[in-house]
């Protein structure tokens, strides 16, 4: 008999059962509790669980709670059945009723069954990925089991008791998409058009910088000497590196982090020279600075700083302030709030308010800045903010996607993300630990990762031929950044995912998405490539709220849902019938694609 | 006047220099320089306002704000002249007589049969009887022959059978303008119908037999209902205030057997307002996203809207879902009313989601029942009072719509906007005069043209890919959600930004499945050829390969939309610290100028209306379209240009 396993990613919350009707829950290996797990389960199986979604009809079925997964199986019929990760779960509420002649009040589908004198519970789970789940559990002490085996499940922080080291999906190796190295590959790329950057291995052991790859590109005309000395004069160890060559006029981005400067203007000779090297003489490069001029100062009193004239005579700062931390969270927390309240008047108010899409159009300013400079002023660009692994990243990875068509493919897109994100860095798990409903917790977490997604979906937006994938890609890539069947986004850097042998023991969510059937769902049906760079227009009324994340759970998508098979269907009629199709072509000819390219050069 | 410079909103730098041009019709901005010498018309019935500004040092600027939205922003160096052009411009963009207006000189070179042909275009009769009436309940009534009974009806209007010229005359009397119920929309799955009127004259307790035995004959055409709706589309203060003029709204007590129902749609001050305050939101120069949308919620544009979907679907509902009749109406019956009724058949019948429906609509809701275009939309000059974006904002409620139901409509988002223009432009008489009256004394339909006729003649412009007469969105009534969905109502910046192409989406996926759709259309017909072919050639047995071909192919289909993608090719101003950066080489002075010209042939070349209707004015020698290689998208010619453009930079 076939033993149940969670569905694939990507599939319906609540799935129709494949497999004829299994009457008890059979655990699979990998779901069978380990001796750390069955402690914190308190009580594995409830019936007669009544399951309710906004916008859906009520289920009712029997609850279990594994190591890694809450299952709602409906009864008696057994038809549906509903897998959350726990780990997916944000914020457990919980709220008994007691009274013996209190009838507890009803949800619309509830049904007569329910044990009217008996106690209850409801527990709402709001999960990471912004949906909100309620479960009316008959039993009041069942009800609190269940609530803190919930709780205590989801906040097991050991990376490696996480649900991916367990996880093992038919028809995938466990190396497969791991040993991939797009930054090699990026290298070859940069090598085969200029000499001027070559691969170092400085940080082979981490030494340089704990949150660098072992590889990284720097200015060929300086020995790892320098670069290391360098390394210890930005914090945490980010010296200058390539993150970006521009091939079209040979000018290059570079990332790092702030410099050492301190209170005392500390000096760096090794640190200048690298950033000397880079520019000509009278050649003039560019350092956008993520934070205000006043925060970079200030930042001084504390040991970091800025990069001053007088050391860096050739460079010019740009100080554009892109909020990060906790008022970035607060604002994601509040536009989320300002979501499930549609009722309230002044919505736009509301939306105004959380400054969500406020932080959109400065994230997407600042990257066209980046792009303008490398592209139309023909200058090299270093781009930092205070550790330079937040909003730095964030510049550089979308001045990419609007400078090279290469990374708007899907296949591309996934190097820049693993390049410009996690290869690069961007501490994931202490971002992504909590969602939406984390108020008051944790000072660590912030949504840069979702704010980049949301950045692409306005691109995608205004340019809607020009991105291989679709939103769907970006939904996954957003649910898989908060909680994951996958190890691609667990742990903080390359070095932590090296001591916990996520390669070695985890799959890749790039070997998931990129089986054939898979990827044909993440792509735009209306795809072209587009070798121009895609300038966006960051006015307000360019700027929409990605209603396809924020209001995934709430808004009705059927309608939406129908025209995206239309188009599909317009377009892929057309593919097959240009294929089929044999004759003489129409006599009318058509512009070179590639001829815009050369505008202006 | 010559060396007049035009400004650009979004960038101080990108100003062009020209010679301003004043006709009879049209105002006629030329530059100068360019090859492409690209040319802004518009016409003196579009101008809302003329705005002298102070005298800079460089000349005096003239800001003119249109009503399709289009803002334009001229300096012209001389004083004198400015005044000049403005004190004409006032004189000419305030006609004071009908006969002025350009409907009447405009002349598309059609004969008298097409233009007659054109206007039978649309006909009520037919729609009447589309809808299943006449029939045992209702009637086409003769009492207004002369236009006896009310001066703002048409002639021919539907009543219930069993309502009198006794009973309509005796109801006409206890209404304002002495509008009486009369019927705009029947249902004739379940008898259901809407009718619409204005405001009974109540005051605090006055009561009229006929009126009461009207509404008694309106319940009584639907049988499977024991009551009808009445709904009062106006907020509920406003109508009490009313009663105090001696009008007012139903009283429960008098009629018997209807529920009477309040929905606060404000009245025409509160909504001209609400626009006005909006396009000073979308004047702002580089605003913040606060800015944006502080202003967006300030300007209760969005929340207006909402009410008006939110009364349309109340009555949809009660048509559709419940089979109960509904009268409608607000004070004089030809604003308010006019939006949620159309809006109500709109979700009702997918007839009216076709574009010769829509037309039909407009006809049989807004023209024919006497919405007083030309005070709403103060084509004479007249009373700013009168003046409020009624049919605009129906119009919004039909865009909001196709942003919820994507295949739900024959029509794209062009074909609203090109409506919306002409309801302004006077170019076509459809919409000249404040009832059908006037436009019969004027003889609207022997000296203009209709534009209908001239939408449909164009209709491959206006279509929606996605529509598909098979498909469920076609089918039946439209549920639109109901509250709580603010975030359904977006702002529509393809309509009040619509001069500013740099704000839309670069790439069009409408044009782009429009092409699409024909390219597949062909092939098949090509493939359907060939297979021919090939069975003949089969039966003479040659074998020929057929590879090489597939190849071609995959570069026609490229080549269908890559001409957008140069739209794409010019960042925006993202930092004003670039310019001061003093290490640029003089190339890249070069280049910007390169870009200047970019940009503004792009603007230039839009497919837009005023290029449009200067094409159709018969000033043939001034067209300023460039001749473009064969194209297969009608409307792209500007992405061709810009190619253009873009390697004369080069």
């Amino acid at each position: 008999m076939a033993s149940r396993s969670p569905p694939a990613l990507g599939g319906p919350l609540l799935a129709p059962r494949l497999s004829p009707a299994v009457p008890t829950w059979h655990p699979t290996r990998a779901e069978a509790a380990p001796m750390e797990f069955s402690e914190l389960i308190k009580t594995a199986t409830v019936e007669n669980v009544l399951l309710s979604r906004p916008g859906l009809p009520a289920v009712r079925g029997t609850l279990c709670i594994t190591s890694h997964h809450l299952l709602l199986s409906s009864s008696p019929r057994g038809d549906l059945e509903l897998w959350l990760l726990i780990r997916n779960v944000d914020a457990v509420e919980k709220r008994v009723h007691n009274l013996g002649w209190y009838q507890p009040p009803r949800t619309a589908g509830s049904l007569r069954d329910t044990r009217v004198s008996g106690s209850s519970g409801t527990i709402t789970l709001r999960c990471k990925d912004l949906k909100v789940l309620q479960l009316e559990i008959p039993g009041m002490e069942e009800c609190l089991n269940i609530a803190s085996s919930i709780e205590a499940l989801s906040s097991v922080d050991s990376v490696m008791m996480m649900y991916p080291f367990f996880y093992r999906p038919p028809g995938l190796r466990l190396q497969q998409g791991w040993h991939q190295s797009p930054l090699e590959r990026h290298f070859q790329q940069v090598a085969s058009q200029t000499s001027q950057w070559r691969l170092s291995t400085v940080n082979r052991d981490f030494s340089a910088c704990p949150s660098y790859p072992p590889a990284v590109m720097v200015p060929a005309a300086v020995g790892d000497d320098v670069v290391a000395k360098a390394a210890a004069f930005r914090q945490g160890g980010r010296f200058p590196v390539l993150s970006y060559f521009h091939p079209k006029n040979g000018t290059a981005l570079l990332r790092s982090s702030q410099p050492l400067t301190g209170p005392n203007r500390r000096r760096c000779r090794e640190d200048e020279k690298l950033l000397g090297t880079i520019l000509d003489e009278g050649e003039r490069g560019f350092i956008i600075d993520t934070r205000s001029a006043q925060a970079a100062k200030q930042a001084r009193m504390s040991g970091g700083g800025t990069e001053p004239k007088s050391s860096y005579p050739q460079w010019r700062r740009l100080h554009r302030a892109l909020d990060r931390g906790r008022p970035l969270q607060e604002s994601f927390i509040r536009l989320v709030e300002a979501c499930a309240e549609q009722g309230m008047d002044r919505w736009l108010g509301r939306l105004e308010s959380s400054r969500w899409l406020s932080h959109v159009k400065a994230a997407l300013s600042t990257a066209c800045l980046a792009a303008q400079c490398l592209d139309r002023e023909g200058c090299k660009v270093l781009v930092h903010g205070a550790e330079g692994t937040d909003t730095t990243l964030l510049v550089t990875a979308l001045a990419q996607l609007i400078l090279d068509p290469s990374c708007r493919s899907l296949e591309g897109f996934q190097g820049l993300l693993e390049r410009e994100w996690i290869q690069a860095g961007h501490p994931f798990q202490l971002r992504c630990a909590r969602s939406a409903s984390s108020h008051g917790r944790g000072k660590q977490e912030a949504p840069l990762f979702l704010l980049f997604l949301d950045c692409v979906w306005q691109l995608s937006r205004q340019f809607p031929f020009s991105l291989e994938f679709g939103e769907q890609l970006l939904l996954t890539l957003f649910d898989n950044a908060y909680a994951s069947s996958y190890g691609t986004f667990l742990c903080n850097n390359e070095k932590e995912r090296s001591l916990c042998k996520v390669k070695e023991s985890t799959h890749s969510l790039w070997a998931w998405l990129n089986q054939p059937e898979e990827r044909q769902k993440y792509l735009n049906p209306l795809y072209s490539h587009n070798p121009l760079v895609i300038w966006p227009s960051v006015e307000p009324q360019s700027i929409q709220l990605w209603q396809g994340l924020f209001l995934r759970w709430i808004r009705p998508s059927q309608h939406l849902d129908e025209a995206w098979a239309e188009i599909r269907r317009l377009v892929e009629g057309n593919n097959s019938s240009s294929k089929e199709s044999t004759g003489k072509r129409l006599s009318q000819s058509f512009p070179d694609p590639t001829a815009g390219t050369q505008n202006g050069r | 006047v010559e060396n007049v410079r035009l400004l650009d909103r979004l960038s101080s730098r990108r100003a062009v220099v020209g010679t301003l041009y004043l006709t009879a019709t049209h105002v006629i901005f030329v530059e100068n320089g360019s090859e492409t010498r690209k040319e802004t018309w518009v016409l003196h019935s579009q101008i809302s306002s003329i705005e002298k500004q102070a005298t800079t040092a460089t000349g005096c600027p003239l800001l003119i704000r249109c009503k399709n939205f289009q803002v334009i922003q001229l300096v012209i160096p001389q004083e004198r002249d400015c005044h000049d052009v403005y004190i004409s411009l006032i004189r000419l963009a305030r006609p004071v007589k009908y006969e002025e207006l350009y409907c009447f000189s405009f002349n598309p070179k059609l004969d008298k049969e097409e233009r007659e042909q054109g206007w039978k275009l649309v006909d009520l009769n037919e729609e009447y009887n589309r809808m299943g009436v006449p029939n045992s309940y209702w009637q086409i009534s003769d009492v207004n022959r002369d236009y006896g009974v009310c001066d703002s009806y048409p002639t021919e209007v539907y009543v219930p059978k069993s309502a009198t010229a006794h009973i309509i005359v005796g109801s006409s009397k206890f209404r304002s303008r002495r509008r009486f119920p009369a019927l705009s929309y029947y249902c004739k799955d379940n008898n259901a119908s809407i009718c619409r009127s204005s405001q009974p004259l109540s005051g605090f307790s006055a009561r009229c037999l006929e009126d009461e035995q009207m509404l008694q004959a309106i319940r009584k055409a639907n049988p499977g209902s024991d009551f009808i709706y009445v709904v009062d589309t106006r907020p509920k203060l406003n109508a009490m205030a009313n009663r105090a003029a001696g009008k007012g709204y139903e009283n429960e007590d008098n009629y018997s057997n209807i529920k009477f129902q309040f929905i606060g749609i404000e009245n025409i001050h509160v909504m001209r307002n609400s626009l006005q305050k909006m396009l000073e939101v979308c004047e702002l120069k580089s605003p913040s996203m606060s800015d944006f949308l502080w202003g967006l919620e300030n300007s209760g544009w969005l929340k207006h809207i909402k009410a008006i979907m939110d009364a349309g679907i109340f009555i949809a509902k009660a048509v559709a879902e419940e089979g109960v009749s509904v009268l409608v109406h607000c004070s004089d019956g030809w604003d308010r009313t006019a939006q949620v009724c159309s809006v109500a058949s709109l979700l009702l019948d997918p007839y009216y989601r076709t574009m010769k429906g829509f037309m039909v609509l407009i006809e049989k809701d807004w023209v024919s029942f006497g919405h007083k275009f030309n005070h709403r939309y103060g084509n004479l000059d007249g009373d700013p009072k009168e003046i409020s974006p009624v049919i605009d904002q129906f119009i919004e409620c039909v865009w909001q719509l196709m942003e919820q139901f994507p295949c739900a409509f024959e029509f794209n988002e062009r074909f609203l906007i090109h409506i919306q223009h002409h309801i302004y432009s006077c170019q076509f008489g459809n919409f000249l005069c404040n009832s059908q009256k006037e436009r019969r004394e004027l003889k609207i339909k022997e000296r203009t043209y209709s534009l209908w006729a001239h939408l449909w003649k164009n209709r491959s412009d206006y279509l929606n890919p996605l529509y598909r007469s098979d498909h469920s969105q076609t089918q039946g009534t439209l549920h639109p959600q109901i509250a709580p969905c603010n975030f359904l109502y977006k702002f529509w910046s393809g309509m009040y930004n619509r001069f500013e192409k740099g704000l839309h989406p670069r790439q069009s996926v409408t044009d782009y499945l429009m092409a699409v759709k024909e390219e597949t259309q062909q092939l098949e017909e090509e493939l359907e050829v060939l297979q021919e072919r090939l069975a003949n050639l089969q039966k003479s047995q040659s074998g020929n390969n057929k590879v090489k071909s597939k190849q071609q192919d995959q570069s026609k289909q490229f080549g269908l939309y890559t001409s957008n993608n140069s739209l794409a090719n010019t960042p925006q101003e993202y930092s004003n610290d670039l310019k001061s950066f003093p290490s640029r080489s003089p190339s890249q002075g070069d280049e910007d100028s390169a870009l200047i010209l970019t940009q503004d042939n792009l603007k230039s070349s839009d497919p837009d209306l005023s290029a449009n209707s200067d094409q159709e004015s018969g000033v043939e020698d001034l067209s300023c379209r460039s001749p473009s290689g064969g194209g297969c998208l009608p409307s792209e010619d500007s992405g061709k240009d810009s190619d253009e453009a873009v390697f004369l930079a080069g």
